[in-house]
């Protein structure tokens, strides 16, 4: 094996197969946040797929990174649905923050049907935004989420614990919050790019 | 004036197979006494094994050793016709109802359901759909109409001038004249309605008596035919029953899609919707079970209307058996259909919001789906409402709230937290009981979540948890 092959030569004469690259998913949904849009690929939200939110506990501003889109689709009048939320939605932040409240519907379900409802909802195309935090999904019940928003044409967020970090996941873009020390989002797996490595700081917006 | 006729040669059959799902297992309907049972109608596999109408049930016994074997009801046969008559009442004002047929004027209808050919399209994917069989013909009388139905499948005789010469070549036995004359005219060498118009009137009166003469004048439309219209009932009622028991509700779902089918055709028809209506499941003893059925507005869709009903029953446990099943809708409000953008891009395949929302509500439960508002009440756990009566608040609220809040608040644990924003004093709720003195502040925890926490005036320290500004 002395022989020296010029790399040229080898892709040229066609026997090596590479993977071309996916051209990057023109975005028309900002997250709102400015810093986090410059390092996704599709330059906002993977249209019409699951968005998958990793949280070390409840209350680290996870709403705050989605409550500017969901602001920006109810003025245009576009429903939101909100299922089995973890606690209440407290209507007067929502509004602080732009939301409008008559286009919010909170779906209350148990575990089992909560999933079922979000794929409705998802499927049923007629949402713009889905909001669910299963508690037991497992990969396959994520993969009928991402499934139902691709053909529903919706935007699906899923709140999940940390430590479901390590687990292979369908969706099209995985996001990890970090509270301390500094309230950051790392970007764990994007479609049509490779992940950056650095933490994109956020604005701390208690307020 | 064009008289559509819709003849049902198998209704009775019909609407027994409709109410199984498609299978090809031979099926007689019988009659006639208990000593006498002969069959009344035989579906296309028992046909196929040489069984037929009016045969012995014995000789069909004998022909074959296994079929199903319904005993045949014309209670349920006349209701099934005025089915029809309800759907057809939905494509005409004037609907009549002839033996084993439904005649409709259409002259006016044709400007809304486009040219005949695909008027009658129309007809036929609708009566496939709700699983009759059926013949149609178009002619200038109703009479005509009818006879040319039983003779010549989607004959379209348009102007009164060729219609003697359109009915001249049917054959007496199948031109419904008085029984009389079907059976005295061919004894005379009259064969065909053709020879019949060729004698002399006052012979044939004479011979037959008047009934046949005018019977031949409303055939070619010289005279008037007296009919009484068609009038949907005000509520809506249609029961199906089986020959066996069903435990399990899965079982149910064919039947349920013909009768929440049946009343969307009923409905269409009468121009209206409907927002609640009643499935009893009959029991073979004891008290049916009832499903109400209730939808926020007013709907007459089949697909939502099965749906919402098919939600309601998958929550039903079965305690016996059911061995009927009866749908019955007595308020029938007006139907607005929901407009829709023009310019709308949602995919062809979506389903509307408000259908969305029945098909939760049918599913999770009645109160499922909340719209949560701002009221004008200070304190946090009235400070929003999903019922409609509340008062709301219009100005927006300026100082800092959470996004989430707790049901009940809780103590905070863990190490003491970094204060943010506060105190804010909420001292307020006297007049009903529910009075609250708290002084709220905006905290940080050791873990990095902001928490909206209070406590009682002066005391801080010991923090109760009531919200997170996620």
């Amino acid at each position: 094996m002395g022989q020296v092959l010029a790399l040229d030569s080898l892709l040229h004469s066609r026997q090596v197969w590479h993977g071309r690259a996916v051209p990057a998913p023109s975005g028309t949904q900002p997250t709102g946040w400015p810093m986090l849009d410059a390092v996704l690929p599709s330059g906002g939200w993977p249209e019409h797929a699951l968005t998958e939110i990793l949280l070390p506990a409840d209350g680290v501003g996870e709403l705050q990174l989605v409550l500017p889109t969901l602001a920006r689709l109810t003025r245009e009048g576009r429903p939101v649905m909100v299922i089995s939320p973890p606690y209440v939605p407290y209507v007067a932040g929502w509004e602080a923050r732009g939301v409008v409240m008559s286009r919010v519907d909170i779906v209350q379900a148990d575990e089992r049907d909560a999933l079922w409802a979000a794929e409705q909802c998802l499927r049923s195309a007629s949402c713009a935004a889905v909001l669910a935090w299963p508690m037991k999904a497992d990969d396959r019940s994520l993969r009928r989420l991402q499934v139902a928003a691709d053909t529903g044409k919706a935007l699906a967020f899923v709140f999940r614990d940390r430590r479901h970090a390590a687990q292979a996941s369908p969706a099209a873009l995985r996001l990890e919050l970090e509270s301390a020390p500094t309230w950051q989002v790392r970007v764990r797996k994007c479609r049509g790019g490779n992940p950056p490595v650095q933490a994109v700081p956020l604005a701390s917006g208690w307020a | 004036m064009l008289w559509a006729c819709i003849l049902l040669p198998q209704l009775a059959l019909d609407g027994v197979l409709r109410r199984r799902p498609a299978e090809d297992e031979p099926l007689v309907l019988v009659s006639g006494p208990a000593q006498a049972r002969i069959v009344h109608a035989a579906n296309a596999p028992a046909r196929a094994a040489g069984i037929y109408r009016g045969q012995r049930l014995m000789a069909a016994q004998a022909l074959l050793q296994q079929f199903a074997m319904v005993e045949h009801d014309a209670e349920d046969e006349a209701r099934w016709h005025r089915l029809v008559a309800a759907w057809a009442y939905g494509y005409s004002a004037e609907v009549g109802l002839y033996a084993h047929a439904v005649v409709l004027e259409i002259s006016r209808s044709l400007n809304l359901f486009g040219p005949w050919p695909r008027f009658e399209s129309l007809l036929r994917d609708g009566l496939t759909s709700l699983g009759f069989r059926h013949r149609i013909a178009l002619a200038p009388t109703p009479h005509a109409a009818y006879v040319l139905a039983g003779v010549h499948d989607g004959m379209a005789v348009t102007s009164p001038q060729i219609l003697r010469e359109a009915l001249s070549p049917v054959p007496i036995a199948r031109a419904r004249l008085p029984a009389e004359a079907t059976q005295g005219l061919p004894s005379m060498g009259i064969r065909t309605l053709g020879q019949v118009f060729k004698l002399p009137r006052a012979g044939l009166q004479r011979r037959f008596g008047g009934e046949l003469v005018a019977q031949l004048d409303r055939l070619t439309g010289d005279e008037p035919t007296p009919m009484d219209s068609y009038r949907p009932p005000d509520a809506f009622e249609q029961r199906m029953e089986w020959t066996h028991e069903i435990e399990h509700v899965e079982a149910l779902v064919f039947p349920l899609r013909r009768l929440t089918g049946d009343l969307a055709a009923y409905l269409a028809g009468r121009d209206g919707g409907v927002q609640r209506f009643e499935l009893e499941l009959e029991h073979r003893s004891g008290a049916p079970t009832r499903v109400t059925v209730g939808m926020l507005t007013a709907a007459r869709d089949a697909a939502l209307l099965f749906d919402c009903a098919r939600g309601r029953l998958d929550r039903l446990e079965l305690s016996q058996p059911v061995t009927a099943m009866r749908l019955v809708a007595r308020e029938l409000p007006p139907f607005v259909p929901a407009g829709r953008d023009l310019f709308d891009t949602r995919p062809v395949n979506a389903v509307p919001l408000e259908q969305l929302r029945e098909r939760l509500r049918a599913r999770l439960g009645e109160q499922a789906i909340q719209h949560l508002r701002r009221t004008v009440d200070p304190r946090p756990e009235k400070a929003q409402s999903a019922s409609v009566t509340a008062s709301w608040a219009t100005s927006p609220e300026t100082l800092p709230r959470p996004t989430w809040l707790l049901d009940t608040p809780c103590p905070l644990r863990g190490p003491p937290p970094e204060v943010l924003a506060g105190p804010e004093r909420l001292e307020t709720g006297w007049w009903d009981g529910g009075d609250i003195r708290r002084d709220y502040y905006v905290v940080r925890t050791a873990q990095g979540q902001c928490a909206w926490v209070f406590c009682a005036p002066g005391e801080p320290g010991n923090w109760m948890l009531h919200g997170w500004f996620a």
